[in-house]
């Protein structure tokens, strides 16, 4: 049997390889454009018809269009990449129609890159040639750095034209297994997409010679094993905020074609499914996730391996498998960045899943609110299905498995396993009592086994590379990487991959660029509404389950946002909490009442007409919802209250004793009060008062009418003399 | 179609034919073609959206004839439409604002954008404008959180936007109400 999944396997791959030989992409020049959701906000659909049109009339045949998902730079869209053959790839930010305009007439007719739009500044030196090398930030290996100086100060004695050749180093390639770990160091060239593996300097002398002076390949040195980011960092590499990224989960993101199974096929897609149907063992599937130490990406950190083996040793035969995609926290975006960008990965990683609890039928449940994600996965299944990949005797194995999408309709606690089941039976989304966990007696009374959408994507990986590989990569409790959905104030929004245990710091400054305005950072909100504040004194804090638990926080799906100084932590604790309470489902009495009187206080705080026993009930109700709710919602909710309670209590203090508000957030503590000094009695702000409650006459000092003021602050914008303060 | 028998009552035509003066007949097939499924009740949330993509809404006659036709208790449809956000029972305007209350936007100033739409429009969350233009809503996180603070108006995501761009958007769809909503975001500023 397992004969006949090979030769499927193989069979697939030719066929690929033979439609993907015949558009001929590597001699052509190939034109990249982002296409998820975010990027057709920004308006990736008018470069892409801007793009067709001059392709027409230019009539050039070897420009090809390619459409792929979105890489997670988001304030940076519409990203468009240009590939013109031995040159290294050129990648543009915010681009619109008259720079795609530019970027044809000059790139693509006259081989001249439009610097200016690069992304990041990416072209601010023009190299033919680049050396990356691995920094092994994991594995805390220090030698590589050393051979990239060695190699730089080589290349600088020896190479013609050094300043042609740029030297870099990535985070990770994630490339090293047990034997050479340590002893080597990886090195990808590009364009020509070869990866060195090197161990003495004899060896970057080998690649000087040959390599650089001679333009052939070190036939000797090149790595076998395939890489897990290469294709990702071929292309991306050059760029600051992708280069500190250890890409796992999101390898393809930026990279395929959403649309196309070829493609993905290309870049090593079905690989792990065909290895995992030639073996046929479910076991063997489990003890390499249980070897990776993957913990469930959706918040809870279970670990994925234990809670397949739960089920695979259920009695009962009849099993269904769920992907949980019903990403509602406020500020999260990873899990749609998955689906919409590497929609076939999900269902592979799914496939697997399913055939290691030898389950005969998945959902994936999605949020309705994500239409092209949506419509991606319902073409990754049909594709799939048509291919023999899902379905009936998958890959020729004789297993059958089969997929349908369900959708959310907007109930954050559908998030919830019990509730998400509900949900799916059709029902009102309402959380049920565990035990018996879902695992045991779960949809339809079967077992079930929900998984998250990144825990899914990483499921292949692990298979072709190994269980061991993976949980190298992360800490010794948790193995791999985690993405974050980087926003707020900071200044590069966007989805960040990084190995778990990197520091907060690594992640808001190194990647995310710091604060906006390079204001002071006051805190970062970790978990969405179920989680907590770590304030910037902890920002040397590693990114784990326990150190994240330990701060009063959690890691929740991955929503990471920065604020700053500008931001009020009690005007922040009431947005979630006004999100906890819409969200609260109504079936318990702790989270239904209790969320909404917590929301009353913060209120109450924020407005000024708090007294001190209002803090205090305040946080006897916060613990008394926290232990006494029914689901993970009401007993999380009450998480952003307690952390800033813990972290900025003197903030709390404040609002109520002071009646004051640092950061100008809390609209009713702010007084305006015009200089007596500096007005000159211009009368604009009179003008533009809406309630018109400021009096004065011309070329004398205006006054404020504090009962009538609403505080909307038009005087203080319009004031030219700085004379309207605010405090 | 034989697998209807199993739920079908006596005066199953009847039914069926008034049924189809109150639902679309491909929304009647769906319901029709899954009923004989296992777990076909789980189909509700499904038949909802379908009714609501067609209607805007979810009106009463609809959902009698959504129980009716899947044989689900009028309770239960009821309950499932009033409990998931998405799902409306009342009509619509010709084009639905919702401003992004996710944490991004809140943070960058989704709050502001909100007061100057109730402003502007003279209408609250969830209510609709006299002339049946616009109808206001808050919506969660719309995951375009790199572009905070947004607004989308019935497809399109507009971001990042300002208080004051809020007129220049609200006049493309007033000046050109049957005109295709302009494709590009306001530039980046």
């Amino acid at each position: 049997m397992s004969t006949s999944v090979t030769q499927f396997f193989e069979g697939l791959q030719s066929r690929v390889l033979e439609a993907t030989a015949a558009r001929r992409l590597q001699e052509k020049i190939v034109i990249q454009v982002g296409s998820a959701t975010c990027e057709h906000a920004a308006g990736s659909l008018d470069v892409m018809d801007e793009f067709v049109k001059h392709v027409k009339s230019s009539g050039r045949q070897d420009v090809v269009l390619r459409k792929t998902g979105c890489t997670g730079r988001c304030s940076k869209e519409p990203i468009v990449g240009v590939t013109v053959p031995g040159q290294l790839p050129v990648k543009y930010e915010r681009v619109n129609r008259e720079l795609v305009h530019k970027i044809f007439t000059s790139h693509i007719q006259d081989g001249a890159p439009v610097v200016e739009s690069a992304l990041d500044d990416s072209l601010s030196e023009i190299h033919k040639s680049e050396f990356v090398f691995c920094a092994g930030v994991r594995c805390g290996l220090e030698g590589e750095n050393v051979m990239m100086h060695k190699f730089a100060q080589k290349l600088r004695d020896r190479a013609p034209h050094p300043e042609t050749i740029k030297v870099s180093k990535v985070g990770c390639f994630g490339a090293c297994s047990q034997e050479d770990r340590g002893k080597c160091a990886y090195i990808l060239h590009r364009p020509s997409k070869a990866m060195y593996r090197i161990h003495s300097e004899q060896d970057l002398d080998e690649i000087i010679a040959t390599q650089v002076l001679g333009g052939q390949l070190v036939e000797r040195l090149l790595a076998t094993d395939q890489l897990v980011s290469k294709d990702f960092f071929d292309m991306y590499g050059d760029v600051a905020f992708f280069n500190r990224q250890s890409r796992v989960a999101l390898r393809n993101c930026g990279v395929v074609d959403p649309e196309s199974l070829d493609e993905y096929v290309t870049y090593g897609g079905f690989k792990a499914l065909g290895t995992v149907l030639t073996n046929r063992d479910p076991q063997w599937v489990i003890n390499e996730v249980l070897k990776a130490r993957l913990r469930g990406r959706g918040g809870g950190g279970f670990p994925t391996g234990k809670k397949w083996q739960m089920a695979f040793d259920q009695k009962e035969t009849t099993r269904y498998l769920i992907c949980n995609g019903d990403e509602g926290d406020p500020g999260a975006f990873m899990d749609r960045g998955m689906l919409e960008s590497d929609p076939f990965n999900i269902v592979e990683g799914m496939i697997i899943g399913a055939y290691a609890i030898q389950a005969q039928k998945g959902f994936l449940y999605i949020r309705a609110e994500y239409p092209l994600a949506i419509k991606r996965i319902q073409n990754a299944i049909d594709l799939s299905r048509a291919s023999g990949l899902l379905g009936q005797d998958i890959m020729a194995s004789g297993y059958s498995f089969d997929l349908e999408i369900r959708l959310g309709a907007g109930a954050f606690v559908c998030g919830e396993e019990t509730a998400l089941i509900a949900s799916i039976e059709g029902e009102r989304g309402q959380p049920g009592l565990r035990p018996p966990y879902p695992v045991e007696k779960g949809l339809w009374g079967k077992p079930t086994c929900i998984n998250n959408v990144e825990t899914f994507a990483n499921i292949s990986a692990i298979i072709n590379f190994g269980g061991d590989w993976f949980a190298r990569i992360g800490t010794a409790e948790s193995g791999g990487t985690k993405v974050f959905a980087l926003a707020g104030r900071v200044k590069h929004t966007g989805l960040v991959e990084v190995p778990l245990g990197t520091t907060l710091k690594d992640v808001v400054f190194d990647i995310g660029g710091g604060v906006q305005d390079d204001k002071p950072l006051k805190a970062v909100q970790t978990g969405g509404p179920a989680g907590g504040f770590i304030p910037a004194k902890w920002l040397d804090m590693e990114v784990d389950f326990a150190p994240l638990a330990k701060a009063g926080s959690i890691m929740g799906s991955g929503g990471m946002i920065v604020l700053s100084e500008e931001d009020c932590i009690v005007d922040i604790a009431k947005f979630y909490l006004s999100f906890t309470t819409d969200e609260s489902c109504g079936k318990c009495t702790p989270c239904r009442e209790g969320t909404t009187r917590m929301q009353e206080i913060l209120e109450r705080i924020t407005i000024g007409t708090a007294v001190m026993g209002d803090l205090d009930k305040l946080e006897r109700l916060a613990q008394l919802c926290q232990q006494t709710s029914l689901c993970g919602l009401g007993r999380a909710a009450p998480n952003p209250i307690l952390s800033s309670l813990d972290h900025f209590r003197d903030e709390y203090l404040e609002h109520i004793i002071d009646k004051r508000c640092r950061s100008k957030k809390c609209v009713a503590l702010i007084r305006y009060v015009i200089s007596q000094e500096l007005c000159i009695g211009c009368t604009v702000c009179a003008r533009n008062c809406p309630v018109e409650c400021i009096s004065g006459k011309r070329k004398e000092v205006h006054v404020i009418d504090q009962e009538r003021c609403i505080k909307c602050g038009q005087c203080f914008q319009v004031c030219r003399f700085d004379a309207v303060e605010r405090g | 179609m034989s697998h209807c028998c199993q739920v079908s009552t006596d005066n199953w035509e009847d039914v069926k034919a008034k049924c189809l003066t109150a639902l679309p007949e491909d929304i009647v097939n769906y319901i029709d073609d899954h009923k004989g499924d296992e777990h076909a009740e789980s189909n509700l949330i499904a038949i909802l959206h379908r009714v609501q993509r067609h209607f805007g809404y979810l009106g009463q006659e609809q959902m009698n004839a959504v129980a009716q036709l899947a044989q689900i208790p009028l309770a239960k449809v009821t309950g499932v439409a009033t409990f998931y956000h998405l799902f409306r029972l009342q009509p619509r305007g010709k084009h639905v604002i919702s401003v992004c209350m996710g944490t991004a936007c809140y943070v960058k100033g989704a709050e502001k954008l909100s007061q100057r739409l109730m402003d502007e429009l003279g209408i609250h969350y969830g209510e609709t404008t006299k002339d049946g233009m616009f109808s206001l809503d808050n919506s969660r996180c719309l995951g375009t959180c790199g572009l905070a603070p947004v607004i989308m108006v019935d497809d399109q995501v507009y971001g990042p936007v300002t208080p004051s761009e809020i007129t220049i958007i609200l006049e493309k769809y007033i000046k050109q109400p049957r005109a295709a909503a302009p494709k590009a975001a306001l530039a980046v500023q």
